[in-house]
């Protein structure tokens, strides 16, 4: 049993200059057979396992995780949470995380560090004033928050952004979504291993998996460095790696492995307290609480697994930084890194089931991943257990490419993919 | 950041090229007597191989012309190129 993180066990535990904090989660062998097994402890894997613990009493789960845990695009990522998606689909998805959000840290014991600052979208022509516009409607009519700025309530809510008339891609206007915001990467991976470990799942880090056994059409274990592991049911939630898991099992995805490219700025005062997205230019910005600014730069073209990225996708970024943002101009770059996103050719996730009995797989969340964290933890630990999709996950199956019936927010994302 | 070497203008940086995603697959020769399941082969299903992969580069501001290469994509070292309509030597 987890002992609770309150004022009271901060104060008990100073007496002890801390040392004698309760370990998070344990760090087993794995046993020999499991009802379930997760491959992959980034946000998702662990929040499927905690999920399936606890809302669908499997306690015999694995998580197996290559490196550590939240080592992976979980800490790779820009942290930004938002639902104003295009299609009911989507919007389904998104909000149903965005609402999880809203009580995670209270439900885990853990502060994940949930901020609703906003996110703002602009518009730099007049396609996008009416893109923009129209996804601000159909946000609404889907119960999303959403709402319109015209270019002066853009300069009120955000006064650092250059708003003249006069530079090459103008601000016209921004959709401005409340309710959305960022959150603290690592947390949400340790606070969901805290309670799946709590639950009994069993976490097992440096532990990478080199097949997949079947029996024809269903699964009979994984093959991993740390020996056969015995199970009827896998779900891989894999990302960047997800084709390369699908190959061991002899199945084809329709996913392209790319680098994305993230960099922070050396911390300075609070500057700006929104985050700020633009489509057209492709350039988004927030501040993390350290006083950095997190910048979200572009993938590259090609397939790599490389988790590092090319010089021109960052000077892009930086150039539409500094036209939008004149006053960053002298700010230095402290850190850049990549991380290796899988690309759907509609740009939505598969949450599904596969032609093998027992195997699902939760990947294609391509650029933006980290905010549907908890949806898609919850709605995959469902289409596991009941060997079935929930209602909000229907559409993001396997086989819409297949039958045509895909979910195409390529042109409806917020940044282009 | 790479260099890749065009079979017809030499080495060069790699941000003068396009890249076509997985090489040699065949455009049907008979559409209509397609299954669904074979055209969301044709279309969408990919190896996305980690390791060496068989792709198509275009030098879109060099010489224009689309050729082939052989990269490992967990390292993005190029092993070989060669012409469209040629076989990787390796």
């Amino acid at each position: 049993m987890k002992k609770k993180y309150s004022i009271f066990s901060l104060i008990k535990n100073s007496f002890s200059y801390h040392e004698n904090w309760q370990r998070a989660w344990r760090d087993p062998e794995p046993k020999k057979e499991y009802d379930a097994i997760i491959v992959g402890g980034g946000g998702h894997g662990l929040a499927t396992a905690y999920y399936l613990a606890k809302e669908h009493n499997l306690k015999n789960i694995a998580v197996v995780e290559k490196g550590w845990i939240g080592g992976g695009n979980t800490g790779r990522n820009t942290t930004i949470i938002r639902s104003n998606y295009l299609w009911d689909a989507s919007a389904g998805l998104y909000d149903h995380a965005l609402k999880i959000w809203e009580n995670l840290s209270q439900e885990l014991n853990y502060n994940v560090m949930f901020s609703q600052r906003g996110v703002m979208n602009l518009a730099h022509n007049q396609h996008d004033v009416r893109e923009l516009k129209r996804r601000t409607h159909a946000n609404r009519l889907n119960g999303i928050d959403c709402e319109w700025l015209n270019v002066e309530q853009v300069k009120k809510f955000c006064p650092i952004i250059n708003c003249s008339p006069n530079i090459r891609y103008p601000v016209m206007g921004s959709t401005l979504q409340r309710r959305a915001g960022t959150a603290r990467h690592d947390a949400v991976a340790w606070g969901y291993a805290r309670g799946a470990d709590g639950m009994g799942v069993d976490i097992i880090q440096n532990c990478e998996v080199n097949g997949i056994k079947r029996n024809k059409d269903s699964i009979e274990g994984i093959e991993t460095t740390k020996g056969f592991i015995k199970t009827k049911k896998v779900g891989v939630v894999a990302a960047g790696h997800s084709s390369v898991i699908a190959n061991m099992a002899g199945l084809r995805l329709p996913l392209e492995s790319k680098p994305l490219q993230a960099l922070v700025s050396e911390p300075i005062k609070p500057i700006i307290d929104t985050v700020v997205m633009s489509n057209a230019v492709h350039a988004y910005v927030s501040q993390s609480d350290k006083g950095e600014l997190v910048i979200g730069a572009g993938t590259d073209s090609y397939i790599s697994y490389t988790q590092k990225g090319t010089h021109e996708v960052i000077e892009g970024t930086l150039k539409a930084i500094l036209e939008l943002y004149p006053i960053f101009s002298r700010l230095r770059m402290l850190r850049q890194w990549g991380g290796v996103v899988d690309i759907c050719p509609d740009a939505s996730p598969i949450i599904s089931k596969t032609s093998i009995k027992g195997l699902y797989f939760n990947c294609g969340w391509g650029t933006g991943g980290f905010k549907a964290t908890p949806g898609s933890g919850h709605l995959f630990a469902h289409t596991i257990a009941k060997d079935e999709p929930h209602i909000l996950n229907a559409a993001f199956n396997i086989n819409r490419f297949v039958s045509g019936d895909l979910v195409d927010e390529h042109g409806a994302a917020a940044v282009a993919h | 950041m790479f260099i890749i070497k065009c079979p017809y203008c030499g080495e060069r940086d790699h941000n003068e090229f396009s890249y076509g995603g997985e090489a040699h697959l065949v455009r049907p020769k008979q559409p209509t007597e397609l299954s669904d399941d074979q055209w969301a082969e044709y279309l969408f299903m990919r190896k996305n191989i980690k390791g060496l992969q068989y792709e198509r580069w275009n030098h879109s501001h060099g010489c224009r012309r689309w050729f082939n290469a052989a990269r490992d994509t967990s390292n993005d070292k190029i092993h070989s190129v060669y012409k469209i309509g040629e076989k990787p030597t390796k």
